[in-house]
């Protein structure tokens, strides 16, 4: 059947597909690398002049990042989104898998339940964000919620407009030590998560292979923190952290996103034998035994599945922010929406700069997944 | 021997009973914001402005919010519904076919291709942003609905080509070398004998992109002038303005939410296939 003639024909039918990708993804993503190391839109003035010539500059710009007083806020959004990636994620597994396992109590009415824990899934975040956007206002919505059921005195957390950080650690004076702990504690938990250890092995490698080209390259000293931190002196200062105006956008993704690991782990567990349960039980097992030694290591790839998954949504969260908070808003700040400021204010370069930090930290998640999935699937 | 029975069927009343009470709660937990949505939706400009009522159900029953709503924002459901029929149609044709390819053919170079395929899905739009509106602009599609398009049919193609290559990884090869020794060739086994079988793929991803470009914002609230924009541009700007009569971006949410929400009650099963395989493997 596999002629010569019908392969070219199969090559040519999906060339297209490739050749748009190539340009639409990888093309463009160089482009973008290359907009982040040119001066491109640093003075306003040539910011939209066509065919204005672009120095290039080398990582100046991401030293501005990293080391300006006035780009704090980028700075302080940038540590936020790791804190909320973490709250998002804990409280998305821990929801989800709590409803999957209600469902598996061989429930009547198990379809309408679970219609009702996915139907956020199928909305837009601009959608959830209008939604939670009154339900999180100061004096109405969630905070009078206690109030008008129980009588109890109405809340006053500022979900959305708090302008303390939490959680705060001094990165910049935390020392290669500390990073490299860091480092190593997320290492292990990946490898206690994936349980394979060529994945890890990956890392490692591809870790130190940044790191050379780093320092070989001569730009240790230009991204690495300096230790002096400028903004110390502004008045906005708030250390760096978890930035509590956060919460609210944490419970509206939680929200739109639990269901879906709900279905993701009981999809999992349905997967898993009725027989080896049973099993299970004859050999004396409590039902507690059975989910602790039977069902939750086998929920593991599915685990890891859905962290990715909803990690790399957050990650790159924007949308729901721009609906629930607007995209000049005081306190709250992502990564994603001061890039598409920067890039309103024909920032180029800078939000360039952005947008490549924030493709870096979604590849240290997506390639090893994507890796090690593919792998696994030519066994 | 009879009260130890007996104590396990108590034991196991009562768990069911927890249990019962739990998804019963968690269930009306989930449904709050729903509640919030209509019962302001309904209200009249002035009380539903009001934070400290807000849970109450409106003193009458008002409708002109949905009518306000509506007359503002018919045009832009419009656009967003010509959007997504196009690249919906358009996405799911090119995804089928290179699924075919890339499940049937072995073409070279596939185990490299796919991956670097698959990871245009994951990627932060962010990072393509000013290139592709530089691009869209040189070529004179910036602030129409062909651009946003085009866009969509383009970042579309990893997830479609994902979902068809896994469905038709399914479909025996016999069946098809029997096509073969019939004398199909390329085009002859995937009209004859995919295609016909591709129905429940065709769902699958008919549903997801719909709902995907349906609901996307980034693209459509950097590549197209105001006319042209989509439900959700208009629908976040009102909710993120300072006074608002929080009446509106409530009917605006439920204007916008309805074709979804349709689609996931209609077919929920095949949306939950999207959903799971949009995860790779599932």
């Amino acid at each position: 059947m596999y002629n010569r003639k019908d392969k070219t024909i199969a090559f040519l039918m999906i060339s297209p597909s490739l050749i748009l990708l190539a340009i639409f993804v990888y093309f463009f993503i160089g482009q973008t690398a290359w907009y982040s190391v040119s001066d491109w839109g640093v003075d306003p003035a040539t910011a939209l002049k066509k065919g204005v010539e672009k120095n290039y500059v080398g990582l100046d710009n991401y030293h501005t990042l990293m080391s300006s007083a006035s780009d704090y806020e980028f700075r302080l959004a940038f540590i936020s989104t790791f804190y909320f990636t973490i709250f998002f994620l804990g409280s998305c597994l821990i929801l989800g898998f709590f409803l999957a396992f209600l469902l598996d109590q061989r429930i009547k009415g198990e379809g309408v339940f679970r219609t009702i824990f996915l139907f956020p899934m199928s909305l837009s975040f601009v959608v959830t964000g209008t939604i939670w956007n009154w339900l999180l206002k100061p004096r109405g919505g969630l905070n009078i919620l206690p109030n008008k059921i129980f009588g109890a005195d109405p809340l006053e957390y500022k979900w959305l407009n708090s302008d303390s950080t939490l959680f705060k650690f001094e990165w910049m004076q935390g020392g290669n030590l500390f990073y490299l702990g860091i480092a190593l504690f997320a290492f292990a938990l990946f490898t206690f998560v994936a349980q394979k250890r060529s994945l890890s092995w990956f890392w490692v490698v591809a870790a130190g292979l940044v790191l050379w080209l780093i320092s070989a390259a001569g730009f240790w000293g230009k991204i690495w923190l300096p230790i002096d931190d400028p903004v110390r002196d502004i008045g906005t200062y708030q250390g760096y952290g978890y930035n509590a105006a956060l919460s609210g956008i944490v419970i509206a993704a939680t929200w739109q996103m639990a269901g879906y690991v709900m279905a993701l782990f009981l999809a999992g567990i349905r997967g898993i034998s009725e027989e080896l349960r049973e099993a299970a039980r004859v050999d004396g097992c409590a039902e507690w035994q059975v989910y602790m030694h039977i069902i939750l290591p086998q929920l593991r790839p599915i685990a890891l599945s859905a962290i990715i998954i909803l990690g790399h949504i957050s990650l790159k969260i924007f949308d729901l922010v721009y609906a629930m908070t607007g995209i000049d808003n005081k306190y709250v700040k992502v990564p994603g929406i001061l890039m598409i400021k920067g890039f309103r204010s024909n920032e180029w370069a800078r939000s360039s700069a952005v947008a490549m930090v924030m493709l870096f930290a979604i590849s240290l998640v997506i390639i090893p997944y994507l890796w090690s999935n593919l792998r696994t699937e030519k066994r | 021997m009879n009260n130890q029975m007996e104590a396990r069927m108590v034991a196991r009343y009562l768990w069911r009973v927890i249990a019962y009470s739990l998804l019963v709660i968690m269930a009306l937990i989930f449904l709050i914001p729903v509640y919030m949505v209509v019962v302001t939706s309904l209200k009249e400009a002035a009380e539903a402005g009001r934070e400290a009522t807000a849970w109450d159900l409106p003193s009458k029953l008002n409708f002109e919010s949905f009518e306000t709503v509506w007359e503002d924002l018919a045009p832009n459901l419009r656009n967003s519904f010509l959007l997504v029929s196009a690249a919906t149609v358009i996405s799911a044709l090119v995804g089928s076919m290179n699924g075919y390819v890339l499940a049937k053919w072995r073409v070279p170079g596939a185990s490299i291709f796919f991956p670097l395929m698959l990871f245009g899905m994951f990627i932060p739009y962010q990072s393509i942003l000013i290139p592709l509106f530089k691009f869209m602009d040189n070529v004179n599609l910036y602030g129409g609905l062909p651009g946003l398009v085009l866009v969509h049919v383009v970042y579309g193609i990893p997830i479609t080509t994902l979902i068809f290559r896994n469905f038709y990884v399914d479909i025996p090869n016999e069946l098809l070398e029997a096509g073969a020794i019939d004398g199909a060739g390329f085009f002859g086994i995937y009209t004859k004998l995919v295609f016909p079988l591709s129905l429940p793929g065709f769902v699958v991803v008919v549903i997801w992109q719909f709902t995907q470009i349906w609901n996307e914002f980034l693209f459509a609230v950097t590549l197209v002038k105001d006319r042209w924009q989509p439900i959700t541009v208009p629908l976040a700007e009102t909710a993120g303005g300072i006074s608002v009569n929080w009446n509106q971006p409530m009917a605006g949410a439920i204007l916008a939410a309805i074709p979804t929400l349709f689609v996931y009650i209609v077919m929920g099963r095949w949306f939950i296939r999207g959903l799971l395989a949009g995860s790779i493997k599932g």
